[in-house]
């Protein structure tokens, strides 16, 4: 997105980046209510229960990742609790203490995931229940002011409560796409039943089927729509965890070699799921689509182009 | 109808009046905080000194010198007159211990020993504790300030004694000595 090589300090880019967040919740909770009402004008014509069932399973979801999707995520790439014993995992641990102070956040649990591939992400509901895993790859390949770099990263989405929003959103793309195949399934049924009907009641006019026609290609496009605004709520949350890591650290390079040394991987990831990618601090399925800066490429990524990231955290200059 | 609103007046008054005390006891606590919290950290860098230096000396019997003077540093550190007299001596105590871990890299025995890296690890990270403990220190201590100097929250704070709080400054003295000690060194 072209608006973000424009200088924006980093009190400026946290307030703009909160607003869009808004915006695209805003504009989830109206697409999971369209779903709905479209299906209550087409097939029933009478009771919002289309609306009703929509909206309620979008909180449904919400609620359940919300309270049991950090556990499963931590289980799901079979990390283990750092040992301060390792003296790696000491330095590690050593390193979240500080970001924990700069931030004055309480300190998360840190795991390590078996994983050759370099990456970070952390999960929780909140800043008092905040996880924080790195795999044994980045313990490998980053040194101690870019392994700091990638925890003040973490910690930041901790802090900015990235970790709830992320968890939700996710958890909404998953009902946008559960109501889309719903609907489509209703379609084969009710579809019939609707023209028997048509028939002795004469249709609804010109306007039902413009309504009919923009819903059908709404639970068309539904899944690719859902997953491009939750990209995008996951583009901006990374921006915004930059700025507040070098907020941190005060220190940009640490961030910009960590990012280029993560990027300049091409490990194949094992122990990280397609499903945990969108919580990474950089892509780790799309390193190629990473390094290229298209519109295309930019829509479909969970995260900013790396060159971009790096453009973004030179202007930040510090004093 | 004048009575009325005199006494509505009065409420609003008192309400600021309230809002504005507690905010300042709020701010108060939280810099008071944020200043222990620095305290630790420099707690732990006093304790760490000791292990290292003992683990060390064996190894460097010829930098006696340095070795002292990190001693040194840190025993006038552990009690500090007042803020701005611990930032100077915390940061003497800096000085001398950069100097020393400098010195460490001659000697390959003690960089490869496990445990001189360990306290290497430790005291490393103590420092940047205490730096990021400072920073925000710093942020909240400011904060603090601000509320207690801007019109006309100021009346509040005098009226109750609210005297705003110290930043934790690296003065000129000591950010003169170290840049000193790292060209001393690399002329050798």
């Amino acid at each position: 997105m072209s608006f973000y090589n424009r200088k924006r300090n980093l009190y400026e880019q946290q307030v703009h980046n909160k607003r869009m967040t808004m915006l695209v919740m805003a504009g989830f909770i109206l697409f999971l209510g369209l779903l709905g009402f479209g299906f209550d004008i087409i097939m029933l014509e009478f009771f919002p229960l289309g609306t009703l069932f929509a909206l309620a399973l979008g909180a449904g979801t919400a609620l359940w990742s919300y309270n049991s999707g950090a556990a499963s995520v931590i289980r799901s790439t079979n990390a283990y609790p750092a040992d301060p014993n390792n003296p790696a995992h000491r330095q590690l641990i050593n390193i979240v203490d500080e970001m924990t102070i700069a931030s004055g956040i309480p300190r998360p649990k840190i795991f390590i995931v078996p994983d050759k591939a370099p990456n970070a992400f952390a999960t929780g509901k909140n800043p008092e229940d905040g996880y924080v895993a790195v795999t044994e790859g980045l313990l490998q390949i980053l040194n101690r002011e870019e392994l700091q770099a990638v925890i003040a990263h973490e910690i930041a989405h901790i802090r900015n409560y990235d970790i709830r929003l992320m968890t939700i959103v996710a958890a909404l793309v998953g009902a946008i796409l559960l109501l889309a195949m719903m609907a489509r399934r209703a379609m084969w049924f009710g579809g019939g039943r609707r023209s028997g009907r048509g028939s002795q009641g004469g249709g609804g006019g010109p306007v039902m089927i413009i309504v009919l026609v923009v819903w059908i290609i709404g639970i068309i496009l539904a899944p690719i729509i859902a997953n491009m605004m939750a990209m995008m709520v996951s583009r901006k949350r990374e921006y915004l965890a930059d700025a507040t890591a070098t907020e941190l650290t005060r220190n940009p390079n640490g961030l910009i070699s960590a990012l280029h040394k993560i990027s300049g991987s091409f490990i194949k990831p094992t122990a990280i799921h397609r499903d945990t990618a969108h919580l990474c601090i950089s892509d780790p399925f799309h390193l190629k689509r990473e390094q290229s800066t298209g519109f295309f490429s930019d829509l479909f990524s969970t995260h900013p182009p790396v060159k971009k990231r790096v453009e973004a955290l030179r202007n930040m200059s510090y004093q | 109808m004048g009575t009325i609103i005199a006494i509505a007046v009065a409420v609003l008054v008192v309400l600021w009046v309230v809002t504005r005390y507690n905010k300042l006891i709020q701010l108060r606590n939280q810099t008071t905080n944020g200043w222990k919290q620095i305290d630790v950290q420099l707690k732990r860098r006093h304790d760490l000194i000791p292990n290292l230096v003992n683990t060390v000396k064996g190894q460097m019997e010829f930098e006696r010198e340095t070795l002292e003077s990190v001693v040194k540093a840190r025993n006038s550190a552990l009690n500090p007159t007042g803020v701005a007299d611990a930032a100077m001596k915390e940061n003497m105590l800096t000085g001398a211990l950069s100097k020393l871990f400098a010195l460490v890299e001659n000697y390959p025995q003690l960089r490869s020993n496990e445990n001189v890296k360990q306290l290497q690890e430790e005291l490393t990270s103590t420092e940047n504790k205490i730096g990021f403990a400072r920073q925000f220190y710093n942020d909240i201590a400011t904060k603090y300030n601000i509320a207690t100097q801007v019109f006309p929250g100021n009346i509040i704070a005098n009226m109750f004694g609210f005297k705003g709080a110290e930043l934790f400054e690296i003065t000129v003295q000591s950010e003169r000595e170290v840049p000193k000690v790292d060209l001393s060194f690399k002329k050798q």
